[in-house]
């Protein structure tokens, strides 16, 4: 079964058409690099997917069914800039959000969502930030944060929206780690990414976005120099074994 | 002091604290949405819908003048939204054009209506400026009770508010409505905006929103003691600047609150355990001071190699 089934998304942007006639299907367990050049629309389709802009037409189905009744199995982090880093509140805090969804209104997180949060920062190497101010977090760190946060969600697929943009070289590895380590687990996970070098390390599945898809599969069957210079129209040096 | 009040002035005293502590609160709400300006619109916004409200009726009802309060404030909200999403015009130009404009409309009706018969004894000015000490205990109550249905709301929804002003995107994505809450953080900032005209005034009004959370801002890095901190000045400004203002007869409430305000605020600036100017000040001094002890402490050791 397919985790995520999009077909004929269309959104636009103010004036632009943003995303036309996007269509393709998700394998379960698979690990996706959504990829292509600036303005592509590649956080549109993540955003337009989880209804959090607006779509022109299409329809987009998770799990067989809809958002709304798979909301729970669904995880999402938003990209690093999207927050207010000034807000008061801690690294522990901020992972505790992810269960708010399954708290609901006038109860209040108990010593089990603590330990659970407290878990899930361990594995991101976040441990001992945990009391730390979220503005005293470098950016390597509050990525980290996020991804924890998703973490505890539990959810079966993810979508991440730039997860190793700006980050440090420690912050890419212990991602990375946990990003495969969902795929063991069975999870579907999709990240819009923008280094073209790490592409075939990083995903065994590659969307080739530019306002349309250009191609969606296994990265050796998409991740192809043709294709990618159709995405990107042309500007080819900087792909692997290619010289500049 | 508070004792040798009449038990009025006690009600009063009792009544400003507890609006206080809610736009305290909802302050706080504002704040984070980076809406604080947006109190200041609405709250100047509120007065032709008083004044309306009276001309209408030509008695001096504050439930039904409330209720002017609020469709008028609650049509300024709904004008910036409009002309922000349906034109090039900033949400910040915009708030400012509502907020001249309602103001004017507000003060141009007040005038008419004070000409005519019965209009000067209304008190409507006191709308302007705020007259705690007029108001009567009936209306007292009221205040009471919508102030305290104010805090509810904010007490009942913490987790929720926080999560909504912090990652409204994340939020959404966790099935709580955004707009629902957008409505509801409206719904509350009119609220207690228009609860509060009568006895700190429409000009004024935003002084007991803004002031009291940017006070708490400079003692706290957490959401949960920023918004009890927020409501505690809000509070005090809100009991000491009535005090002040029943010791003259006819003093309006609302430039004692903000002078009651301004002065925490400039405390809290001052002296604020996490952001405050000595403690920055202080830190850097003792960072300056060890800096130094570890190049002497360097020096020593090379001389005596």
């Amino acid at each position: 079964m397919d985790v995520l089934k999009v077909d004929n998304l269309t959104a636009s942007y103010r004036k632009n058409k943003v995303l036309a006639d996007v269509s393709f299907r998700v394998q379960p367990g698979s690990l996706t690099g959504i990829v292509g050049p600036n303005g592509a629309g590649k956080s549109t389709l993540l955003k337009v997917m989880l209804d959090l802009h607006p779509r022109l037409s299409g329809t987009v189905s998770f799990f067989g069914s809809t958002l709304k009744k798979m909301k729970r199995r669904v995880g999402y982090v938003p990209q690093r800039g999207s927050v207010d880093w000034d807000f008061p509140t801690n690294a522990l805090d901020v992972v505790m959000m992810g269960f708010y969804g399954k708290i609901g209104w006038l109860k209040w997180p108990t010593r089990i969502h603590r330990e659970k949060a407290m878990d899930a920062l361990s594995k991101m190497g976040m441990a001992e930030y945990a009391d730390r101010q979220i503005s005293q977090l470098s950016g390597g760190q509050q990525q980290r944060v996020f991804l924890a946060r998703a973490l505890v969600q539990e959810a079966d697929l993810y979508f991440m929206d730039e997860p190793l943009a700006g980050v440090d070289a420690a912050t890419e590895r212990s991602i990375m780690t946990i990003l495969k380590e969902l795929k063991l687990m069975g999870k579907t996970v999709m990240v819009v990414h923008h280094d073209l070098q790490t592409v075939e390390d990083y995903f065994d599945h590659v969307l080739l976005l530019n306002r349309t898809v250009i191609g969606y599969g296994k990265t050796e069957e998409v991740f192809t120099k043709e294709n990618v210079a159709r995405a990107y129209g042309g500007a080819l040096r900087w792909m692997r074994g290619e010289t500049s | 002091m508070i004792a040798f009040l009449s038990i009025n002035a006690q009600w009063v005293l009792f009544s400003t604290m507890i609006l206080g502590m809610a736009s305290g609160m909802i302050g706080t709400l504002a704040y984070w949405k980076r809406q604080s300006l947006m109190s200041d619109a609405l709250s100047h916004a509120a007065l032709p819908g008083v004044v309306i409200a009276f001309a209408i009726l030509g008695v001096k009802n504050l439930s039904l003048m409330i209720g002017g309060a609020v469709i008028s404030a609650l049509l300024g909200a709904l004008l910036i939204q409009w002309i922000r999403s349906s034109s090039r015009v900033k949400e910040d130009t915009a708030m400012g054009m509502i907020l001249s404009v309602f103001f004017g409309l507000g003060i141009m009706l007040l005038t008419i209506v004070n000409r005519t018969a019965g209009g000067n004894q209304s008190g409507l000015d006191a709308f302007i400026f705020g007259q705690a000490a007029s108001m009567i205990r009936t209306d007292l109550y009221m205040m009471l009770f919508l102030a305290f249905l104010v805090i509810l709301v904010v007490f009942i929804g913490f987790k929720e508010w926080k999560l909504y002003l912090f990652d409204p995107e994340f939020a959404k994505g966790l099935g709580l409505s955004t707009r629902w809450m957008d409505n509801l953080y409206l719904g509350v900032l009119v609220l207690v905006i228009v609860i509060g005209i009568q006895a700190v005034g429409v000009i004024l009004m935003s002084a007991l929103l803004i002031i009291p959370a940017v006070s708490a801002r400079y003692w706290t890095h957490s959401f949960k003691w920023m918004i009890m901190l927020s409501a505690f000045f809000g509070g005090a400004s809100g009991m000491f600047g009535t005090l002040i203002s029943t010791l003259g007869k006819g003093w309006p409430t609302g430039p004692f609150i903000v002078v009651s305000s301004s002065a925490l605020f400039i405390i809290s600036l001052l002296f604020g355990a996490q952001k405050g100017l000595l403690i920055k000040a202080v830190q850097f001094q003792m960072q300056k001071k060890e800096l130094t002890q570890s190049w002497s402490a360097n020096a020593v050791l090379k001389e005596g190699e």
